[in-house]
């Protein structure tokens, strides 16, 4: 790894007390992660393993119970800009057009109309969504939806983008579209992602390092380097390299998920 | 010719027809009770006789000037607590202390109920207009503290973290977030607490009144004059009935992002 270290995750953990009566629920056991400047990280395991609670701890929108996490050297005490975020739901702000959306972020930090309007024009591109500035959420598919999101995000120059699972409720297609559009914009701009998902394909096809998670009590149970050469098309991913990949991350995961399902 | 199959929807044009039916089926079945000797003359007037008084009153009593007198009293005193209900319950919502401050005297205070308050506001402010606005304003106050407040706290949670994510302040997300996502519904309050203030009015002017609608009908009673009366109810459901168009109008055309 030539970049240096950007994001560290030291002892950080979460249990959600009692709720009447029963047990409290240890979400994540005290986890320490470094994470290199621009590198793509992906968050795989199954559901309730405590991805995105530690995804949300790293956004600064749930408090870890012990630990810390830095950004740039600097403790994370709440949500801020430096930070951005695309969640599985369809969070755009429904009374604002896609425009808008996207111009969200610059307008809360204060970035004057003249200087807006480049940034806007110039992720609506990227996303593909030239022709719909003025269309309401509620008029596109959820693909789309999701690409203004990531455009939202992406336009307000974080230091860091966060994505929980989000081309979970996509389709199929749309998805291994998405992971396209999504992986082209890193290859070209170089940001540091952390990207949760329990869909392993995606993940081998997305990152260059894929960090397992076991289920409960949530922890990362193998870090797993992918060197597949970039940029990286569809193709790839029938190539051998990828299948050995996905057959021992399948294997990894297998186990987990066994023993999650024992336990309900 | 209809289907009663459940949630099975109907068109336009039957839907139509099917609302006009209703009101000639009321009126025929008005008609025949009164013009058929069934219900004496002295407690339910004709609707014929109600359309005559009701034109004698518009034309030589003054009436439109009544109608005038009330709506005014409806609007004044209903804008007044709009304009601070509002903005409270919107405080109410997003701020869980202020909530935990003001909630419970205002869940009191929806109950007392504002037709109880006129004999005391007759002694406060005496039996002028101020009297008339206060009571529509106690009346529709405090419910619309209480639901807005419960709209503005049901605010997508996650709509609230995205706003955080991309560098909202607290200010910014209850002016960029809490109020426009709730703006719909709380036009939806003000529509359903106008029509309830309607009710209040009109308890208003039964007392202590020497003008509007309210106070015609309680004249008509001494003189028996049961086809002002009816004509009085109708013309304020008539009132109701082209404000909720209106209001339904203007939300329609405000908050188009919301409808589907």
């Amino acid at each position: 790894m030539s970049e240096p270290v950007q994001l560290r995750v030291e002892g950080v953990g979460r249990i959600f007390p009692s709720v009447s009566g029963r047990p409290p629920v240890t979400a994540l056991q005290p986890t320490d992660l470094a994470i290199a400047k621009n590198d793509f990280i992906t968050l795989l395991g199954p559901s309730g393993c405590g991805k995105s609670t530690l995804l949300r701890i790293v956004a600064g929108l749930d408090r870890p119970t012990s630990g810390r996490v830095l950004l740039d050297g600097k403790v994370v005490a709440g949500p801020g800009p430096d930070r951005g975020m695309v969640f599985q739901s369809y969070t755009l702000f429904p009374w604002l057009t896609v425009a808008e959306n996207i111009a969200f972020g610059l307008r809360e930090r204060g970035v004057p109309e003249k200087e807006r309007t480049p940034i806007i024009t110039e992720y609506i591109a990227k996303v593909g969504l030239k022709g719909f500035e003025n269309h309401l959420p509620k008029q596109l598919s959820g693909g789309m939806q999701q690409r203004t999101a990531i455009a939202r995000a992406l336009a307000n120059d974080p230091e860091i983008l966060l994505l929980d699972e989000p081309f979970g409720a996509l389709d199929n297609q749309t998805r291994g579209l998405m992971q396209e559009l999504l992986l082209g914009i890193w290859e070209r701009e170089r940001k540091t992602v952390i990207f949760v998902t329990h869909d392993i394909e995606e993940a081998v096809f997305m990152a260059s390092r894929v960090l397992v998670m076991s289920a409960r009590p949530g922890r990362i149970k193998a870090d797993v380097p992918v060197d597949l050469p970039h940029p990286r098309h569809y193709t790839i991913k029938t190539s051998p390299e990828f299948s050995r990949l996905k057959a021992m991350l399948t294997e990894e995961i297998r186990a987990e998920a066994v023993l999650a399902a024992a336990e309900h | 010719m209809f289907s009663f199959r459940p949630l099975e929807p109907i068109g336009q044009g039957a839907r139509i027809a099917l609302g006009i039916a209703f009101f000639v089926l009321f009126f025929a079945a008005w008609g025949i009770a009164t013009f058929g000797g069934f219900v004496p003359k002295t407690f339910l007037a004709d609707p014929m006789t109600m359309v005559q008084d009701g034109w004698l009153l518009l034309t030589k009593f003054g009436f439109a000037a009544d109608i005038g007198v009330t709506v005014w009293r409806v609007v004044g005193g209903f804008v007044l607590a709009a304009l601070i209900a509002v903005p409270l319950g919107v405080l109410m919502g997003a701020y869980k202390p202020i909530e935990a401050l003001l909630e419970p005297m205002v869940s009191f205070a929806r109950y007392l109920p504002a037709s109880a308050f006129v004999p005391l506001l007759i002694l406060w402010a005496g039996i002028g207009e101020t009297q008339k606005l206060l009571v529509i304003f106690i009346g529709s106050v405090f419910q619309i503290i209480l639901m807005v407040a419960v709209t503005v706290g049901n605010t997508r949670r996650d709509l609230v973290e995205a706003a955080y994510t991309l560098g909202s302040t607290s200010g910014g997300v209850v002016k960029r977030v809490l109020i426009p996502s709730s703006a719909p519904d709380i036009a939806e309050i003000l529509r359903l607490v106008l029509g309830w203030a309607w009710t209040y009015v009109i308890v208003a002017e039964l007392i202590g009144s020497s003008s509007g609608i309210g106070h015609m009908i309680i004249e008509s009673q001494a003189l028996m004059a049961t086809g002002q009366i009816i004509f009085g109810i109708i013309i304020i459901g008539l009132i109701g009935l082209v404000s909720d168009f209106l209001f339904k109008m203007i939300n329609r055309r405000f908050f188009a992002w919301r409808l589907a």
